[in-house]
């Protein structure tokens, strides 16, 4: 399988959030700021890629019908090293980040990624894929927090400096200046409808090229 | 020995699943030996930190070291002081207060007149962009409580706006500063009620 073809497939084709339906406990419970969803993102890009890594390396020791138990006990050690890690040595990153590093744990897409790429796969096929399917799901977050966030409190990114450091404050904008703020969409339902409707346009837009694509194959179907 | 033939044996399903199991727990055992100091070292940082932000002043003994568990509202509570010269100048507790999503825990410093030197929040889990106002970086509204005591406001004006008190809600969140005000409330009573044995004026 071709790096650019994996990236495809992370980004947009097979997207954790839009197209796997994977991690929505995580991608619900953090986007209610575009931020929340950024540091989210950028964590479980991280493990994600650390755990494919590692998958794929001892691939060829695990049999099939133990796999699930050996990759489970690889990923919470992994996280739990991160978390202990970050807490230990980059205690200020840790404080802002502390919460969704134990939230990875429940991230059913790290599996679902072992699984289904890194146990069958190379080690640098496996690391690119996690990376890419890590991007995607950052871009999924910070779309929906986004949204989430401007309808909510007419704010996008804000924040932003406590995530990344005071060089980041020009991320932070108020989009409705006296915006009154619209509850619903900070709450849980909000993120349900975030993410319905994100999905309902990520598929028309799928739909959309996938007609452009037959009516462009047609002629040179024809002409072969 | 080739590996296909080995891996479908019983037995080497059971030493992979109990390698693995010990491979990971000696990583984490080994892990959380390594951090533990460093955790430890964080987390009393944190404390001085928050301890600080509560008692503006210089204080020329170690806080963390001198302090005093006594029987609170909601438990023991554990209270730092701060001298000069040996003589109690303010002391910091903390002290926790119902919100809307579980506890508001709260660290407040009280000098020896029991005035509210500061406070500020240390745990919650209130609905982000409505009661996380209770935070310095998203809003003012707990500095308002600087410099006030068991008198000013009265004890009863000791309440949020919409409870006839002194203190301001939030738009749609009322619940989550009236635990807060309480909170504080509660630990002012506290500091009254055991003045003696806080201040080390009275021996326990």
């Amino acid at each position: 399988m071709s790096y650019a073809r994996i990236a495809r497939d992370g980004l947009w084709g097979n997207n954790v959030v839009f197209a796997q339906m994977l991690a929505l406990c995580p991608t619900l419970a953090v986007t209610s700021s575009a931020t929340n969803g950024l540091g989210m993102g950028l964590a479980t890009t991280a493990v994600l890629t650390a755990s494919n890594v590692l998958i794929s390396s001892i691939r060829h020791l695990v049999s099939a019908e133990v796999r699930i138990p050996v990759y489970i006990a690889f990923i919470a050690t992994l996280v739990t090293l991160v978390d202990m890690g970050l807490n230990a040595w980059v205690h200020e990153l840790y404080k802002v980040l502390g919460l969704f590093i134990a939230l990875i744990v429940v991230n059913c897409a790290i599996l679902g990624r072992a699984e289904a790429f890194a146990s069958k796969n190379g080690m640098a096929a496996s690391a690119v894929d996690g990376l890419m399917m890590g991007l995607g799901f950052t871009a999924a977050l910070v779309v929906i927090g986004g949204v989430r966030e401007l309808l909510g409190s007419g704010t996008l990114f804000a924040n932003a400096h406590l995530l990344l450091g005071p060089a980041f404050a020009f991320l932070e904008t108020t989009v409705i200046p006296q915006y009154k703020g619209y509850l619903l969409m900070i709450l849980p339902p909000g993120g349900f409808l975030a993410v319905g409707f994100l999905l309902a346009g990520k598929r028309l837009i799928d739909k959309k090229l996938a007609e452009r694509e037959t009516v462009a194959a047609v002629p040179q179907a024809t002409a072969g | 020995m080739n590996l296909e033939a080995l891996r479908g044996k019983l037995s080497y399903q059971g030493l992979l699943l109990g390698g693995s199991a010990l491979l990971t727990s000696g990583a984490l055992a080994m892990a959380a030996y390594i951090t533990s100091a460093d955790i430890e070292a964080a987390a009393a940082e944190d404390l001085k930190q928050s301890l600080a932000q509560v008692l503006p002043s210089q204080y020329d003994n170690d806080l963390l070291s001198d302090s005093v568990t006594l029987p609170g509202p909601g438990g023991e509570v554990t209270v730092y002081r701060g001298r000069r010269a040996g003589r109690v100048e303010a002391v910091v507790f903390q002290v926790a207060g119902p919100g809307y999503a579980g506890p508001i825990a709260c660290i407040m410093g009280v000098d020896r007149d029991g005035r509210v030197l500061g406070v500020r929040v240390l745990r919650h889990k209130e609905t982000p962009g409505l009661g996380d106002k209770i935070e310095p970086a998203k809003a003012d509204w707990i500095h308002s409580f600087e410099r006030r005591f068991l008198g000013d406001p009265p004890a009863d004006q000791w309440a949020v706006k919409k409870d006839g008190g002194v203190f301001d809600q939030f738009t749609g969140a009322t619940i989550t500063p009236r635990g807060v005000v309480k909170a504080v409330k509660g630990g002012l009573e506290f500091f009254e009620h055991e003045r003696g044995r806080l201040l080390d004026e009275v021996k326990s």
